[in-house]
């Protein structure tokens, strides 16, 4: 029963970041009618928007390290200690929410320059072209990356006051001893948070109004005179911050490399398919009840038995969803068919 | 008319052979002559030949085609391991499973189409290298990679007597060595034999029916077309030929990793087809070996290459050019690869044979009147 | 003797709550013309999709000379000798008109699947032959090599018909062969029909057209709302007080 709870709670964290990713995949699909193969390397630009971040944060100076005494020694002191002393000290480990307030501008300024520079011109052409051209964006973005920050695992630290393990066993009432790290929990409220105000925005706002009728007949409202384009346009810079705050949060569980985004790319697409092709909702629950499987599929008890299957249960169930009901969980039929 | 274009299929065809054949010299001058870089050129040449047969003629994108190479790589090394070092056998079994592969996952991505299909195809391939990583490495030696052992049983050369030395056997087709240009010649044959089919292929009625799929598929149906089987053998062709190129290249060099099935690997044939041009028959090829070939030239330069030949620049300029430079070279290399890709889709989604008949148009194009040419540049 | 090569018997259908064809009892005789006519909404593109199996009947069934038609997918249908030609063009818009009415004609040679190489497109002088034929019948032999996709939208019309024609079709089934086309290009096309009725082809044609009707149908029913209204030779039914209610009536052009 334990394990069954944990392997719950280690599944909603990674359904959240696929949820969040394919939320936006869905959002641009829907909208823009583009299948964007470049919607993962928000995910890990957004992550190393922390690394960035963070590395700013600690720029180091040499200095005299005082507690060696019997030769010169000298240690790195980032400049924010030697200048602000324990303030500093703060600043530097809470780096990776302050580089939240910076992560939302920048990635809503690479979501306008991707959308305006790049994938307006391909509204027009065919399904095949959209997701080789961002395809080869994809790699564009991430060799980048790879040039700047090396091709490493970086770590990122969470704050220290939540860097360890709650002790969810007496809150659930199963005894002690059960423990879960206390970000994946947070990364599970945030994603939630997040989600939530999407669907917010979207249900009860005008603009969101307008979004969602656009997405169903895009014709029709364009004949009410209203300008949708423009708003299609935001809605691929808020696409682009919902996947890059999902990877920025994500660096604590999983330290960002260059090519993170592929593999959430894969997994996110896996996952908008099942949950159905321009369905918001479907997106999300997909997103966690495939994270959950994965979860669940990864525990001994179950490997045991199907040997392998933690390393294809998302494509199997994939393959499943597309043969049985092609339309997906919660998708409308005929989308993409021909 | 007719006797004409099938005459000028005979010239391809001898054409195609003689520039193959003299590779070695005519690629020699642009520093590709050798016998490592020949090898794959024709490896990959055959790999996307295959891929255009479903993706350009029928138009359907396979992002898992890798998966095929992949079992056509395992598929050769195991028969070295239990058959023969010959690699007739090797290469046999090799198109003869990636066909089956191909076929089992062909049979059920096929009923669906567009993006649907490519994520299925997607979805297959990864579940192939996810399983070649975890639980079948007994089959495939995990991320060791299979290799072949002095001591594998090799029923086949035991029974012609031929006993394993002190050395480790290698590949070989009747005595004739598969390194160096013997084994660019022997991937080059049978580059020749995969593009002759391909030709056939296209020039067929099978052919013009693949084409009219890619078209308006339901209209093939109203026209009394079964489409369903005329994809599924579209896609176990190009899945054949693709076990043939794993196949060769474990037989340029016997051994064969779970990473040739990745979905990198599927994108790579992709890019090569689309850069050469999809749906033609030469364009594939070319492809397969500018990307093949600029992979070599870029991925070897380092900054020391870089500082000569920025030395006639003033010290500073020199600098900033190599590290500019340097971005997009040695490790950079998939940089460059991404902008041109990039490039190619936005401007000449036709690839470069698109380029090549842009370019003849131009040329032969009969000087224009003066008249139409001030309504064009009017309207 | 009048053979009856499709027998549309006792088909149901209805979308929703909505009944789109209701108790639709047909007979084509062979060799004949047979024209539906009706008011817009009155089912007739849902009867023609229901024969091509395009759609399913919810009861009844389509026979077409003796093997039922309904259920059955639509190549099956096309290669029994039943060819529809569509009202919008469904053509191959980057292939060449040539190339357009020879897939049809490998099909009606070849079946609906076979893999052969040994024969080149170049070799294949009788399907080239035969659909040049077709091409010259409704008059687009100086497109022959064109692009399909570069056609005026009538020729991409003519180009349809050929598609179907080249395939000596047991039944043609025409959905309004001459909507949208100029006065000059439906005489053309009537003339053409004509020509093919004397070599013995069943058509089946939805028409609006009465010019159209007059001059082919040897036969004509009348649908309304879903139901056969009336049936006859074209001066019976433009007789017919109900008909000329529904639909004549109705129109009031």
């Amino acid at each position: 029963m334990d394990a069954l709870v944990l392997q719950l709670l280690n599944g909603l964290d990674k359904g959240g970041a696929y949820a969040l990713i394919a939320l936006g995949l869905t959002l641009v699909f829907g909208t823009l009618g583009v299948v964007n193969f470049a919607h993962g390397a928000l995910f890990m630009l957004g992550a190393f928007c922390a690394v960035a971040v963070q590395q700013l944060l600690t720029l180091s100076a040499q200095v005299k390290d005082p507690s060696v005494t019997f030769f010169e020694a000298f240690k790195e002191v980032p400049y924010l200690e030697i200048w602000f002393g324990d303030a500093g000290t703060a600043i530097i480990a809470w780096s990776l929410p302050l580089s939240i307030l910076i992560a939302i501008p920048v990635m809503l300024l690479i979501g306008w320059a991707m959308e305006r520079g790049l994938i307006r011109f391909f509204y027009k052409r065919s399904h095949a072209e959209q997701i080789l051209v961002t395809f080869g964006l994809a790699i564009v973005l991430q060799e980048i990356i790879r040039i700047w920050f090396g091709a490493n695992p970086i770590p990122v630290a969470a704050p220290p006051i939540v860097s360890g393990s709650a002790d969810i066993g007496d809150w659930l009432g199963l005894g002690p001893g059960v423990v879960y790290p206390w970000w994946r929990l947070i990364y599970f409220l945030f994603s939630a948070i997040i989600l939530a105000a999407v669907f917010g925005f979207l249900q009860f706002t005008t603009y969101g109004m307008v979004v969602r009728a656009g997405m169903r007949d895009r014709d029709t409202v364009g004949l009410l005179g209203i300008n949708i384009q423009r708003r299609f346009t935001a809605v691929f810079g808020i696409a682009a911050v919902v996947a890059g705050l999902a990877g920025l949060m994500y660096t604590p569980i999983v330290p960002p490399n260059y090519s993170i985004g592929m593999d959430f790319l894969v997994l996110s697409f896996v996952v908008v398919v099942v949950g159905g092709m321009g369905s918001l909702g479907g997106a999300v629950v997909a997103g966690f009840l495939l994270g959950i499987l994965q979860s669940f599929a990864s525990m001994n008890e179950v490997k045991a038995i199907f040997p392998g299957i933690d390393q294809i249960i998302i494509y199997l169930v994939a393959v499943i969803i597309l043969l049985v009901r092609p339309r997906g969980l919660m998708g409308r039929a005929g989308v993409m068919e021909s | 008319m007719e006797r004409t274009s099938a005459s000028r299929d005979l010239i391809l065809m001898v054409v195609f052979t003689a520039a193959v054949l003299s590779m070695p010299i005519w690629l020699a001058p642009i520093g590709a002559g050798y016998p490592d870089l020949l090898q794959k050129f024709a490896i990959f040449g055959i790999f996307a030949i295959g891929f255009n047969i479903l993706f350009g003629l029928t138009g359907y994108l396979s992002f898992g085609h890798a998966a095929f190479l992949g079992v056509g790589s395992y598929t050769a090394v195991w028969t070295f391991k239990l058959v023969s070092m010959n690699i007739l056998p090797a290469i046999i079994f090799s198109i003869i499973l990636a066909g089956l592969f191909a076929l089992a996952i062909g049979y059920v991505s096929l009923r669906r189409t567009g993006i649907y299909f490519s994520i299925l195809t997607l979805a297959f391939a990864q579940m192939a290298y996810n399983l070649a990583y975890s639980v079948l490495t007994p089959i495939t030696n995990g991320e060791t990679g299979l290799r072949v052992l002095r001591d594998d049983p090799r029923i086949l050369d035991r029974v012609l007597g031929i006993e394993p030395g002190d050395v480790l056997p290698t590949p070989e087709l009747f005595g004739l060595r598969t390194i160096g240009y013997e084994g660019f010649y022997i991937c080059a044959v049978f580059l020749i034999i995969a593009f002759f089919i391909a030709l056939k292929i296209t020039r067929s009625p099978f052919g013009l029916a693949l084409r009219g799929i890619k078209s308006n598929q339901s209209r093939m149906n109203y026209a009394g077309f079964n489409t369903r089987p005329y994809t599924l053998a579209a896609f176990v062709i190009s899945g054949m030929f693709a076990g043939l190129a794993g196949a060769l290249m474990a037989v340029t060099d016997p051994l064969a990793g779970a990473e040739r099935m990745q979905w990198t690997a599927s994108g790579e044939i992709v890019l090569m087809t689309i850069l050469g041009g999809a749906g033609t028959l030469i364009g594939p090829i070319l492809g397969a070996g500018i990307i093949k070939y600029s992979e070599n030239i870029f991925s070897a330069f380092n900054e020391q290459n870089l500082h000569q030949a920025f030395s006639f620049l003033p010290d500073p300029v020199q600098d900033a050019a190599v590290s500019i430079a340097s971005m997009f070279v040695g490790e950079g290399w998939h940089l460059t690869l991404g902008i041109i890709f990039m490039l190619i889709v936005i401007f000449l989604p036709g690839g470069v044979m698109e380029g090549f008949g842009r370019i003849v148009k131009w040329t032969r194009k009969p000087p224009a009147p003066r008249a139409t040419q001030e309504v064009r540049t009017a309207g | 003797m009048d053979n009856v090569v499709l027998h549309v018997d006792d088909v149901f259908k209805s979308f929703g709550g909505l009944h789109a064809l209701s108790d639709i009892d047909l007979q084509v005789t062979e060799g004949r013309t047979h024209a539906i006519i009706g008011p817009n909404g009155a089912g007739k593109s849902t009867l023609l999709n229901v024969c091509v199996g395009r759609l399913r009947p919810d009861s009844g069934a389509v026979v077409f000379d003796g093997q039922i038609l309904t259920g059955r997918p639509p190549h099956e249908i096309n290669q029994l000798g039943v060819v529809r030609v569509f009202q919008t063009p469904e053509i191959f818009p980057d292939l060449s008109v040539l190339d357009n009415v020879v897939i049809p004609a490998i099909a009606k040679r070849d079946g609906a699947f076979a893999i052969d190489l040994r024969q080149s497109m170049y070799s294949e002088r009788s399907l080239t032959e035969k659909a040049m034929v077709a091409i010259e019948d409704v008059g687009l032999q100086d497109h022959a090599h064109q692009e399909a996709a570069s056609l005026s939208r009538g020729d991409k019309r003519r180009l349809e018909l050929a598609m179907g024609l080249v395939q000596d079709p047991r039944l043609l089934l025409l959905d309004e062969p001459t909507a949208g086309m100029s006065r000059l290009d439906t005489n053309r096309t009537i003339d053409l029909l004509q020509k093919f009725k004397e070599r013995g082809m069943t058509k089946v044609i939805i028409e609006h057209d009465m010019h159209v009707v007059f001059s082919l149908a040897d036969k004509v029913t009348v649908l309304a709302q879903g139901r056969i209204i009336a049936e006859g030779t074209p001066d019976e039914v433009r007789g017919d007080p109900a008909v000329q209610e529904a639909y004549l009536g109705g129109v009031h052009e």
